[in-house]
């Protein structure tokens, strides 16, 4: 007998309408295998297996009182821990957060909620959603379902890993330069990255403003469609969030698409991609071929600079948006008492060597608290973003630097709108190498910077990217295939996902679990 | 006088707290005087996660005010990000506009009826919107470094006017700002109250001095912490020859030194150096991703235009035009509030006369309100009831000091002014009672008609007393005509 969390949400929303199997049995089928397998894996930060229980029993009940029910009706979700929930601690993957608790849930929390999902946990990520491997947590790194000792990706790992270790059939990840994609395409499930303004941002705490987009995370693209539909749209609290109608996503998912054009990136196919993932990719455009699409080479000539025009824009919202973490109103404080003698003994030292010039150097004790809570509270790649972002904005480098990659952004997002003109998606490999070992980029920044390559320059334009199975390495560590779309073309990403997944079973293998 | 050694140069930054009922990018009232944060939500207070929204209303308020500042409105303006550490600061930043400010270009005119100084026009270089701070406060008791902070006025929306450094002395720096908050209130978009902080000031100034060399410019120094427009005055009355002293001692000029933030210590009445670490700052302003840029179209420029009315330089002139009223008084009426003109001008379009209107009004009005610390809206008496009064002074049914009575009795009672003259046995005295009661008057005193017989014409004002006591109603200038022709004429 295939076991609950073998099945897709689909399939086990259907299964709950006919009165086959409830809500309470399948998030506690959820949490029995988060508690079997997550020691191994550590997806998640927190599960919430009492609240969850209680919510889904709730659905229950209603569902048997004839009640009408949301159109998620009792599936289990997994947030990451970037996005706020009321009244539950919410740490980002930081020291800094640790103690966080937000007094409001996020819109799209609340929209969960209203959705009748249940809230099955929070998961594991990179610190505030820096990173690619999810290695950056301040509390524990997470495992890829597929090799233990193989990174998830990241810097939504959790979300991903719980969702390929059938731990969850759906998880909320988020995404500023490939956080949702490259780590679906690394644990071999569905990741969609919305077009900015699609999802509100309101609760997700900011990595990068202009660039964060939250989205599901699921096994197939149906199920995709289905978190999707519930999240999106208008937020009159989100300036940024577009008043765009919502499509149905979940009822048109399985309507096919003819006379498909797809662009094959020209740029894509350059040093540093993985030949297997080159290889698996020809494949996949091949099984589109033979749906009927089109394959066009296209042409976007800036995306060499899209590295390193996200490594200047995203740091440098970064570096205000994490301004806040001070220790005077939010985040980890360090120890006064011990900082103030600390301060103090460093002034008599300094008078006793008649050092007058260092006397009246030395730190205030707010500024020392500053300094000290932010040196204790951040991550080694955290800061190092935020010092990037510093200097670019500072007086004298910010034209060089911040105001050039505003306007290779523009170019960027100008070279998408050429290539769309021709084509309906953009397609290609969504990583240039399939999952890598622990460890071994945690000390080469830039080669993590690296893996960013093919998915930063949907968020620098603002547009919509699915990754999804494609294939899997000699190993048998999973291969995405990554498509784009233009803005708000949410639906076309998701229908030829779901032709795609129609006639390959990529999306069907299952990691082994000890 | 002596000529000046030096002129002195100012230029004024004012932030003006504007009357919006919620905050700038939240719902959170702006109410002041709240117990302490109990008026923030996630997003004023910085909390990970929560995002503004931008506030309409203070857009509007904001566009208002920049036209009576005859300011430019350009298309498109947007929101920046002002980052800086402080405790007062919850997210590390402030929302600010940097490049694209909302307006820009104005001027606002000055002048002193008292002829001080030459009309002037300052040029405003920019008005734009920004979200307050919290507010500090200090405990400063010996080894306890503590202090608390105040959210509730973070966020709140407050306009910065920035002026070009066309001021050049202590009083006309004064004038300015009297008269922005006159037009302020005249469009009802501030309080402007400077001991609630809902407008602020900081002054930049410095010296132009003659040299054999040629024209000097001083460094200049940015005063702050000024809680009136007096402090203002004497900040910048000390502040200049303070710098000229510097300027004796150093020689330095513009560009020499960074700029000098000092604060105005009202208690000891000067100004002290700020510590050098708190001024140095580069705030790395970058446009605000959580914000869409803020277009305003032409409409909605002309309609806010419609809403302005008429300001106090408009009134003042109007005054001047229709009621005769010379400078000096329609600045009188004028600075007293929109309220206020439109007493009076009801009390001269009723009366027909505009100048005895301004003096009743300035003198009679004006000292009961202030007596009071009341407002026009609180006055006894309507602008028909004084204006019937002023007829009858007119008509010289009573002289003006009886009028006083009459007035006083009107304020009293709240009764109308026939009945109160009726009340006080107030009527038209009949010429030939006059004379009759001058002729037994001087029967009675021979030796004031001799005084006044041999020149000491002042010596009648004993006469005119007797016969306001025989007669009330009495006009004294009558009294006073009718005896000396008895007297004079006589001879």
């Amino acid at each position: 007998m295939s076991s609950l969390t073998d099945q897709t949400a689909s399939e086990l929303l259907e299964r709950m309408r006919s009165g086959d199997v409830s809500a309470e049995q399948i998030a506690a089928a959820c949490l029995d295998r988060i508690a079997r397998h997550d020691p191994a894996v550590g997806a998640f930060l927190r599960v919430g297996g009492d609240e969850a229980l209680a919510a889904a029993a709730d659905v229950d009940r209603r569902r048997r009182g004839g009640q009408a029910v949301g159109l998620l009706g009792g599936l289990p979700v997994a947030v990451k821990d970037l996005i706020c929930v009321r009244g539950q601690v919410t740490t980002c993957g930081s020291r800094m957060l640790a103690n966080f608790v937000p007094p409001y849930d996020a819109t799209v929390v609340e929209r969960l909620r209203a959705a009748d999902g249940v809230l099955l946990g929070k998961t594991n990520l990179d610190e505030f959603g820096m990173g690619g491997s999810t290695e950056n947590s301040a509390f524990h790194p997470t495992r890829n379902p597929w090799d233990l000792e193989r990174i998830p990706g990241g810097s939504s790992g959790g979300a991903a890993a719980c969702v390929a270790a059938r731990m969850a059939p759906l998880s909320l990840g988020t995404d500023t330069g490939g956080s949702i994609r490259q780590p679906s395409a690394l644990c071999g499930v569905v990741g969609l990255k919305p077009t900015y303004g699609r999802v509100s941002r309101f609760g997700l705490v900011a990595f990068a403003s202009s660039l964060d987009q939250i989205g599901p995370l699921a096994r197939t693209a149906e199920d995709a469609a289905l978190l999707l539909e519930a999240i999106a749209g208008h937020d009159p609290r989100d300036s940024t969030s577009a008043p765009a109608p919502v499509p149905p996503y979940s009822q048109t998912v399985r309507q096919p698409l003819s006379g498909l054009r797809l662009g094959r990136v020209r740029e894509h196919y350059g040093e540093g991609l993985d030949e297997q993932l080159a290889a698996a990719t020809e494949q996949a455009l091949d099984v589109y071929r033979s749906l009927g699409a089109q394959i066009r080479d296209v042409s976007l000539p800036h995306s060499r600079y899209a590295i390193a025009t996200y490594y200047i824009i995203a740091p440098c919202e970064a570096s205000s948006n994490l301004a806040r973490y001070d220790g005077a109103h939010y985040g980890h404080r360090t120890d006064e008492r011990q900082m103030r003698a600390d301060l103090r003994q460093e002034q008599r030292r300094l008078e006793a060597a008649g050092d007058t010039a260092g006397v009246d150097q030395l730190d205030t004790p707010l500024v020392r608290l500053y300094r000290q809570s932010r040196a204790e509270g951040f991550g080694a790649e955290v800061k190092r973003r935020i010092m990037l972002g510093t200097y670019a904005l500072s007086a004298g480098y910010y034209d060089a630097y911040y105001l050039k990659a505003l306007k290779t952004r523009r170019l960027i997002r100008g070279d998408y709108d050429q290539a769309f003109a021709e084509v309906d998606l953009i397609v290609g490999p969504c990583t240039p190498t399939a999952a890598f070992p622990l460890g071994a980029k945690l000390n080469d920044p830039l080669a993590m910077y690296l893996g960013d390559l093919y998915t930063v320059g949907t968020n620098l334009a603002g547009l919509a990217g699915i990754s999804i199975p494609c294939g899997a390495t000699r190993e048998g560590w999973p291969i995405g295939l990554h498509l784009q779309a233009p803005a708000f073309e949410e639906d076309r990403l998701l229908r030829a996902a779901y032709m795609f997944q129609q006639v390959t079973a990529w999306h069907q293998r299952r990691p082994d679990l000890p | 006088m002596n000529a000046s050694p030096y002129e002195i140069v100012v230029g004024l930054e004012v932030h003006v707290q504007l009357k919006t009922r919620s905050k700038l990018f939240c719902r959170c009232s702006t109410q002041f005087g709240a117990p302490p944060n109990t008026q923030t939500c996630p997003v004023c207070i910085g909390m990970p996660g929560a995002l503004p929204v931008m506030n309409q209303e203070a857009i509007r308020l904001a566009i208002k005010t920049a036209l009576a500042l005859n300011c430019e409105i350009p298309a498109f303006t947007k929101w920046d990000r002002k980052n800086y550490y402080y405790p007062d600061l919850p997210k590390g930043y402030q929302i600010s506009q940097y490049d694209l400010p909302l307006s820009q270009h104005g001027f606002l005119e000055i002048q002193d009826p008292k002829g001080r100084f030459p009309a002037r026009r300052v040029r405003i270089i920019r008005a734009h919107l920004e979200e307050d701070a919290g507010k500090s406060m200090h405990d400063e008791a010996a080894g306890q470094a503590d202090s608390r902070i105040d959210l509730n006025r973070a966020g709140t929306p407050l306009l910065e006017i920035v002026s070009h450094p066309d001021l050049r002395s202590p009083l006309e720096a004064k004038a300015y700002l009297t008269e922005l908050k006159l037009l302020l209130g005249y469009l009802q978009v501030s309080d402007c109250n400077m001991q609630e902080g809902s407008l602020r000031v900081d002054a930049n100034i410095n010296l132009h001095l003659a040299t054999p060399d040629g024209p000097v410019a001083t460094p200049i120094v940015e005063v702050k912490n000024m809680n009136s427009f007096r402090a203002v005055e004497r900040a910048l009355a000390y502040e200049a020859p303070r710098q000229y002293q510097v300027w004796l001692e150093t020689g330095q000029r513009l560009g020499d030194v960074p700029k000098q933030t000092r604060g105005w210590d009202d208690q000891a009445q000067l100004t002290r150096a700020q510590r050098h670490k708190e001024e140095s700052s580069d705030y790395r302003y970058f446009p605000d991703p959580d914000l869409v840029p803020v277009r305003i179209t032409a409409q909605q420029v002309d309609a806010l235009r419609r809403e302005l009315g008429e300001l106090p330089a408009q009134l003042r002139q109007r005054l001047e035009a229709t009621y005769g009223l010379d400078p000096y008084d329609s600045d009188v009426l004028v600075n007293q509030g929109r309220e206020l003109v439109d007493y009076f001008i009801a009390v001269a379009d009723a009366s027909g006369d505009g100048k005895r209107a301004s003096n009743w009004v300035q003198q009679e009005v004006l000292r009961y309100l202030n007596e009071q610390s009341a407002t026009i809206d609180r006055y006894p008496v309507g602008p028909a009831a004084l204006a019937e009064l002023l007829a009858a002074v007119a008509q010289g049914l009573v002289d003006t000091s009886r009028g006083r009575e009459v007035l006083q009795y009107m304020v009293e009672r709240g009764v109308g002014a026939a009945a109160a003259m009726q009340h006080l046995g107030i009527q038209a005295v009949d010429s030939s009672e006059l004379v009759r009661l001058c002729q037994e008057l001087l029967a009675a005193n021979p030796r004031i008609v001799a005084d006044v017989r041999s020149g000491k014409q002042q010596a009648i004002g004993a006469l005119v007393g007797q016969a306001r006591k025989r007669s009330p109603n009495a006009n004294p200038a009558e009294i006073k005509r009718i005896c000396l022709e008895l007297i004079l004429g006589t001879e």
